[in-house]
């Protein structure tokens, strides 16, 4: 298993993701003799994982039954566990095109945070591209390099514990793209222009605070970066479900008058004719909105850095 | 960057690179070629005197249709020390400004430089002083706009293209928005080293973008309708040949045939296609073609005849004049050894296929999803991901409710993104404008193992919730 190369069957040492039902899922760190407990059981890694093939049904003690899957940036930007407030995948998804990764891409990205778009970063880039990430929390990069190893990409990415808007990225004319994270990017700005490349790369920054947002493109200006745009990105999710109205009754007046207005309905006469019955409907499909969605994540700056 | 590099790096501007024009946010793609006339933007000039130039250069155009490099892009710095606070003595008699348009006409035509022209505008606007610093500003920046034809050579990539298409011809990649396509690279999990389906009727946009993000690794099967893949976007992006190595073609009416094991070598292709039942398939064939492939046409406006919709052209030509020359059994040994080529790229991709071992299946078309994915997905390895593109939201609807009856897939989402665009300016920022409903629909989900009996207990969302939840609407 590796985050940036598909594998088939489950192996020791492998992340992989427990799959429960929508939108339940946990990653376990697949070792022998190690279980796992699960609502419907318990799962036991050398007999029901190991050599299986990612994307099987693992039946667990109390018959109840999983899937296992194989981690993608994205099952583990949703199973990470936070040290802080992650991106997820569409902001990333935007984030990654107006960037223009691709393999082989140089990146710096500050700060790492929970490592969350760093792993679609990573994945991005692979085999020849190379991530600089610069995070100032001592036990934050720690755990990303742990993490970065146990996910067999550490050969993609070196972390440096400093602070980016003082000592910068510890690379200069080197990147085709920057990303900042982090609270205060306008004092990034200068650094970045450095750590990108003489011949011109692209910057994005992500805050969640308009003001933060002003600071940074008047920064960017002042840096002679061009192509300053900002702009923002909601997903919206709907459940699909089967709807079903009741059509009214409109007394008997209505009777025999077939332009009723109700299309496909399947009113009939007979029906509308005895007062008790029970009510006709219409069923359709429908994508319904969630009830609640995420209204802001953050403001998205990118722009350019260009030759001269 | 003054002196023009002479040795030939991926940052200078070469001759026969694609390359995308930039005025504003306005976009076009060309072939840069010497002495070809270009018309971008109500402008006309060649492209002759870029050449040798970084990417990201901006050029002036010059009344005889040369560029000239400019350099910085000085921000303008009129004498903004007067400025009005509020406009309740402005008023409009038109009579402002006292340049009649002859005056500029003239101006323009003895070839005075756009920035000065700006700058006698507002000279000789009376108003100007009286405006708000805000508004000066905004002034200025209508008038640079229009006097001042500034345009960009850039390098194109998915960012720019996907961007222009969207603008220029959005009924060419059925309304699919730069933000989609983004979700779309990132719910694929598309990376180098994959082993990629693609079925797109974007104009090859979206095949461009999955060959852009997997860097000439791996492999890629498109799946195509009718006749044969459409390209004209993914030349666009100026690949190296090494990424077309991957690449491999596959028609869609022959996929069940791959899945069902009769897809036979034995007769050539070629011939079981276009001669063998010769009348017969010839009509059928013709009439797809009227068909499938003017509807595509029909949706974009003809009027912006980007540089990629000739090339669409060229390409469709070329279809046509094999099956012409096929018909007129030109059987010259180039002919036959282009043949034999095509034949086995189709070998190799039926074996690709065969295997039912991707690792991805990306679907934007325009045909209605819920049959090529029952069908597509077949081909795909357990544990991967799959994206389908629609324009529209019901036929994804139903696209769910069939795959969830088949099985084999979990995680089904149906979503949409808006995206929002705004204008940051001191004491000046605002959102920009809403585009939405426009952007178009996806449906993402993963696959399994498919247990061959229990199809009908789903994981996801047991029955007795799913019926809880419909009581609730």
């Amino acid at each position: 298993m590796s985050f940036i190369e598909y594998g088939d069957t489950i192996k020791e040492g492998d992340t992989a993701i427990v799959f429960l039902g929508h939108e339940s899922m946990f990653p376990v760190k697949v070792q022998h003799g190690g279980k796992t407990q699960t609502k419907y059981g318990v799962i036991r890694h050398s007999t029901d994982l190991i050599g299986k093939e990612y994307g099987s049904k693992v039946t667990c003690s109390k018959g109840g039954w999983v899937y296992i899957l194989y981690p993608t940036p994205e099952l583990w930007t949703l199973n990470l566990r936070h040290r802080t407030q992650i991106l997820y995948s569409t902001d990333i998804s935007l984030i990654t095109m107006m960037l223009e990764l691709k393999p082989g891409s140089i990146v710096c990205e500050s700060g790492t945070g929970s490592a969350s778009l760093s792993h679609a970063i990573i994945r991005t880039i692979a085999p020849t591209g190379h991530l600089y990430t610069v995070e100032f929390h001592q036990q934050r990069a720690e755990k990303a390099i742990e993490e970065f190893e146990e996910h067999k990409v550490g050969h993609l990415v070196t972390v440096k514990t400093q602070d980016v808007c003082k000592n910068g990225f510890g690379v200069t004319n080197i990147a085709d793209a920057v990303f900042l994270d982090i609270p205060s990017p306008w004092e990034a700005v200068g650094h970045a222009k450095l750590a990108l490349k003489h011949e011109g790369g692209r910057i994005c920054s992500f805050s969640p605070c308009i003001e933060q947002v002003q600071r940074t493109c008047l920064a960017l200006e002042e840096h002679g970066f061009t192509e300053i745009t900002t702009s923002e990105i909601l997903l919206r999710v709907y459940n699909v479900r089967t709807i079903s109205l009741q059509i009214p009754d409109l007394g008997k007046t209505a009777d025999g008058n077939s332009s009723t207005g109700v299309d496909g309905g399947s009113l009939s006469n007979e029906d509308a004719l005895c007062p008790n019955l029970q009510q006709e409907t219409i069923q359709f499909k429908s994508g319904v909105p969630l009830k609640e969605m995420v209204g802001h994540t953050g403001y998205l700056t990118f722009a350019t850095k260009n030759l001269f | 960057m003054e002196a023009p590099a002479r040795s030939p790096s991926p940052h200078v501007i070469c001759e026969g690179d694609w390359a995308v024009l930039k005025r504003g946010d306005v976009f076009k793609a060309v072939a840069v070629v010497k002495r070809r006339k270009i018309v971008f933007e109500k402008q006309w000039f060649c492209l002759d005197n870029a050449i040798g130039h970084a990417y990201g250069t901006s050029f002036e155009v010059t009344s005889g249709g040369s560029l000239q490099p400019k350099r910085t892009l000085e921000e303008m710095n009129p004498e903004t020390k007067e400025a009005g606070t509020d406009n309740r003595n402005i008023i409009d008699d038109g009579k402002s400004q006292k340049l009649t348009h002859d005056d500029i006409k003239a101006l323009k035509d003895k070839g005075i430089k756009g920035e000065e022209i700006v700058q006698q505008l507002i000279e000789n606007s009376t108003t100007f002083r009286d405006k708000t610093e805000f508004a000066q500003d905004k002034y200025i920046k209508k008038k640079k706009k229009k006097y001042e034809a500034v345009i960009t050579i850039i390098k194109p990539s998915t960012r720019i293209l996907s961007t222009m298409y969207y603008a220029r011809e959005p009924g060419k990649i059925n309304h699919l928005r730069y933000d989609t396509l983004a979700q779309m690279l990132t719910w694929g999990n598309v990376h180098a080293g994959n082993k990629m389906i693609v079925m797109e009727t974007c104009a090859g946009l979206v095949l461009g973008a999955v060959m852009e993000r997997m860097g000439g690794y791996g492999s890629i099967v498109q799946i195509y309708p009718g006749e044969g893949p459409v390209r004209a976007a993914t030349s666009c992006f100026g690949f190296p040949k090494t990424f077309f190595d991957t690449l491999s073609e596959f028609p869609l009416s022959k996929v069940a045939s791959v899945l069902s094991g009769t897809f036979s070598l034995t007769p050539l292709p070629s011939e079981c296609e276009k001669k063998t039942p010769v009348a017969e398939d010839k009509n059928g064939s013709g009439d797809d073609k009227e068909l499938s492939l003017p509807e595509v046409e029909m949706e974009c406006s003809p009027k912006v005849a980007m540089e990629s919709g000739q090339l669409e052209d060229q390409e469709k030509t070329e279809f046509a004049s094999d099956a012409l020359d096929d018909q007129a059994k030109g059987t010259t040994h180039d002919k036959q050894k282009k043949q034999e080529e095509k034949r086995r790229q189709l070998i190799a991709a039926a074996a690709l296929l065969k295997n039912k071992d991707a690792d991805g299946l990306i679907v934007a078309s325009r045909f209605h999803p819920t049959s090529l994915l029952l069908l597509l997905l077949e081909l795909v390895a357990p544990s991967r991901p799959f994206v389908v593109y629609c324009q529209y939201k019901e036929p994804l609807l139903e696209c769910y409710a069939k795959l969830r009856e088949k099985g084999g897939v979990i995680n089904l989402k149906l979503s949409e993104t808006w995206l929002r665009n705004y204008q940051i300016l001191p004491d000046r920022s605002h959102p920009k404008l809403l585009i939405t409903g426009g952007g178009g629909y996806l449906l993402t989900g993963i696959t399994v193992k498919k247990e061959s009996i229990n199809t009908s207990d789903c994981l996801d969302e047991p029955s007795s919730k799913k019926r809880k939840l419909q009581e609730h609407q």
